[in-house]
């Protein structure tokens, strides 16, 4: 191995957009990790840790929160092309997070409504994953993100691997770890059957169903996840459409595969 | 199958359970056995027979299993509990080997460990580990984790005289009775019979041993000469069984049925259905596909190779240069129940499913093996009855 002190170390950036912080946060909770990564990547803008700022261009940035205002767009553009790696962080920017429920509403109404003076509000009335508007090299999913994904995705990039990150249901995970079923054994609505692994299933440890935090099972060129099966099943389970389209209207909602699940959905709207 | 002469078996009542868990935990095996646990039974390492479900019994249905309470004093009243066997011989996580910088490959974990006695093994569990007994223990390259774990396992059998309503043994050949493999086999009877001192509900065990390990255990326990009387009773019951089964696969033509069906429109309607989920194939005693991956620490310098479960509805299980070869929902179900019921005989001699029910009770949206056949040989996807009959509405 080459001496860490001799060599130029990757330098790491991390951007926020619009987002609660949760999943940088998720680098801090990395603790017994932490130096160890400190001491593999030149941590260069990260201003949840230090408010140091050095200029680009970063071999790594780790981009958090959707778009969801028109100065955002331009921000992940110029992130973007000082970026050599861009890895999009979260529900929020790889699917638009909880804020997308605007997407299903009036954007206006709802700023009239909560803010005293809407005009000083800018907003779009759509919240977006960062690859809605710039070229994305990977998607870590989760809210928040999982600490062992993202080392993994770090580790990996250190050492210019693969990252094992699984594209599989969270029921590979319930039955590693020996979970019972709990739509099965107990008739609890669950979305781990379409909802991507990478929490290690731990709501159902809990005898709670999955809120599919990680969102629709999906990989690139594939047909969709069939959320639609799973829907069909809750309703066969004698759960109200109405229920149904909230569970799949959390932190993923405006993924097209749990958006479009329950197209004529009484809560749901055409965008 | 041959009836075993009174001569070879014992009767014994229930308290002769925890003397034998005691005698095996004393000759060091760890126990693995049924026990309640989150709404269901599920295998655990037992420390005292007192821990088995007793007075426990289950309601299966496709894409349904409750929990429910028997009127009788049974401890192995329950069918397709939500893990097999496979556990514990082929577990979902293995850590094959470890490296540091420039030294050794450094082989799994091989510190001694206590071998395992497995009690309650139903009949159909008994051919799934024959069959991943053929297929990782056996052949030119045995797998040593697999051979490992294996080795000296004990098995106590329990025949079926009370089949669940997704259990099809019958149908597969490998069940109600157990005949081989076992070191000790239990036929559970409830009906008063057998004992002066036992009443309708409690159980009395009719045992016998089908190894020498076996032998030597059974002369430790609390166990009498069973007259000819009550095992051919007991052999009824278990006959009875089998005409009992809740499902069935007819076994005729399967095999060129998958063969002759690969481009049946029916796939497609399965797939509708079907969310990839993976669970049939992680409930299945006999799936056995396993990916490998390599993880390295922040640094790089300390590598290890992992290997886990996978399945034929994962994505990337496909994934060749370029991409996945299976990407429909249809292709994946296709390739599962093609392997498991016809290409498996091509593959190791025998089908590898072997009728225990779990993939059918353990699918969320209750998808039924047994039903896509049947489909399948009417040659029409519109006769299919709705999913989901029997559950229970939403909590």
């Amino acid at each position: 191995m080459t001496d860490t002190s001799a060599r130029r170390l990757p330098t790491l950036a991390v951007w926020k957009f619009t987002s609660c912080d949760g999943c940088q946060l998720t680098l801090l909770d990395c603790e017994d990790e932490l130096l160890p990564l400190a001491g593999q990547v030149r941590i260069a803008h990260f201003l949840e840790a230090s408010r140091e700022s050095l200029p680009g261009p970063y071999d790594v940035s780790l981009v958090e929160g959707s778009v969801s205002t028109p100065d955002e767009i331009d921000r992940l553009k110029r992130i973007r092309e000082v970026s050599g790696v861009l890895v999009a962080i979260g529900a929020c920017a790889t699917a638009g997070g909880i804020q997308a429920l605007r997407n299903f509403a009036d954007v206006d109404e709802f700023r009239s409504v909560v803010y005293a003076r809407p005009e000083y509000v800018q907003t779009l009335d759509r919240s977006t994953p960062a690859s809605a508007h710039v070229r994305v090299d990977f998607e870590l999913r989760g809210c928040p993100i999982d600490k062992r994904q993202l080392l993994e995705v770090l580790t990996a990039y250190l050492v210019g691997r693969k990252p094992n990150i699984p594209r599989h249901s969270v029921c590979f995970e319930c039955k590693a770890r020996g979970t019972t079923c709990v739509m099965v054994a107990h008739g609890t609505p669950c979305l781990g059957p379409v909802t991507q692994a990478g929490c290690g299933a731990i709501c159902p440890a809990y005898s709670r169903g999955c809120f599919g935090c990680f969102g629709p099972v999906a990989v690139d060129g594939a047909p969709a996840a069939n959320v639609t099966g799973l829907v069909e099943r809750l309703r066969a389970l004698r759960m109200a459409d109405d229920d149904i389209v909230r569970a799949l209207r959390t932190f993923n909602s405006a993924a097209p595969e749990f958006s479009d699940a329950v197209p004529d959905g009484p809560s749901g709207r055409t965008r | 199958m041959s009836t075993p002469t009174a001569a070879g078996v014992s009767v014994m009542d229930v308290s002769a359970l925890c003397v034998l868990v005691d005698v095996l935990r004393d000759r060091g095996y760890a126990v693995i056995g049924p026990t309640v646990r989150d709404g269901a039974i599920v295998l655990d390492e037992l420390d005292s027979a007192e821990r088995l479900p007793f007075g426990w019994g289950v309601t299966l249905d496709a894409g349904t299993y409750r929990l429910r309470r028997r009127d009788d004093g049974a401890a192995f009243g329950h069918a397709a509990g939500p893990q097999s066997w496979k556990s514990y011989v082929h577990p979902a996580r293995e850590r094959l080997w470890s490296r540091d910088g420039d030294g050794p490959v450094v082989a799994a974990d091989e510190t001694p460990r206590r071998p395992y006695a497995f009690l309650g093994v139903r009949p159909c569990d008994l051919r799934a580990l024959g069959i991943l007994d053929r297929v990782l223990g056996q052949g030119r390259h045995p797998d040593q984790g697999y051979a490992r774990r294996r080795d000296g396992v004990f098995i106590v059998a329990v025949e079926c005289i009370e089949p669940g309503r997704t259990c099809f043994c019958g149908s597969m050949g490998s069940g109600p009775a157990a005949e081989e493999g076992y070191d000790l086999a239990l036929t559970e009877l409830l009906d008063g019979s057998g004992s002066v001192s036992s009443s309708p509900g409690t159980p009395t065990y009719l045992i016998r041993s089908g190894s020498p390990a076996g032998t030597d255990v059974l002369a430790e326990l609390p166990a009498t000469p069973a007259d000819a009387e009550l095992v051919a009773h007991a052999r009824d019951a278990v006959d009875a069984a089998a005409e009992r089964m809740g499902r069935s696969l007819p076994a005729d033509g399967l095999r060129e049925l998958m063969v002759e069906n690969r481009e049946s429109p029916h796939w497609d309607d399965v797939a509708a259905r079907c969310v990839t989920c993976g669970n049939c194939t992680m409930v299945c005693p006999t799936c056995f596909c396993t990916t490998t991956e390599d993880v390295t620490d922040l640094t790089g310098e300390h590598a290890e190779r992992w290997r886990r479960w996978d399945s034929c509805f994962d994505l990337d299980f496909s994934y060749i240069h370029g991409g996945s070869v299976r990407m429909s929902g249809a292709s994946r179900y296709r390739q599962w129940i093609t392997h498991k019921l016809s290409t498996w005989h091509d593959q190791f001699g025998s089908t590898g499913c072997v009728g225990c029910g779990r993939c059918i009770a353990w699918c969320p949206v209750g998808i039924d093996i047994t039903e896509e056949v049947a489909m399948l040989r009417a040659g029409s996807p519109d006769e299919r009855t709705t999913a989901g009959d029997g559950a229970e509405g939403p909590r």
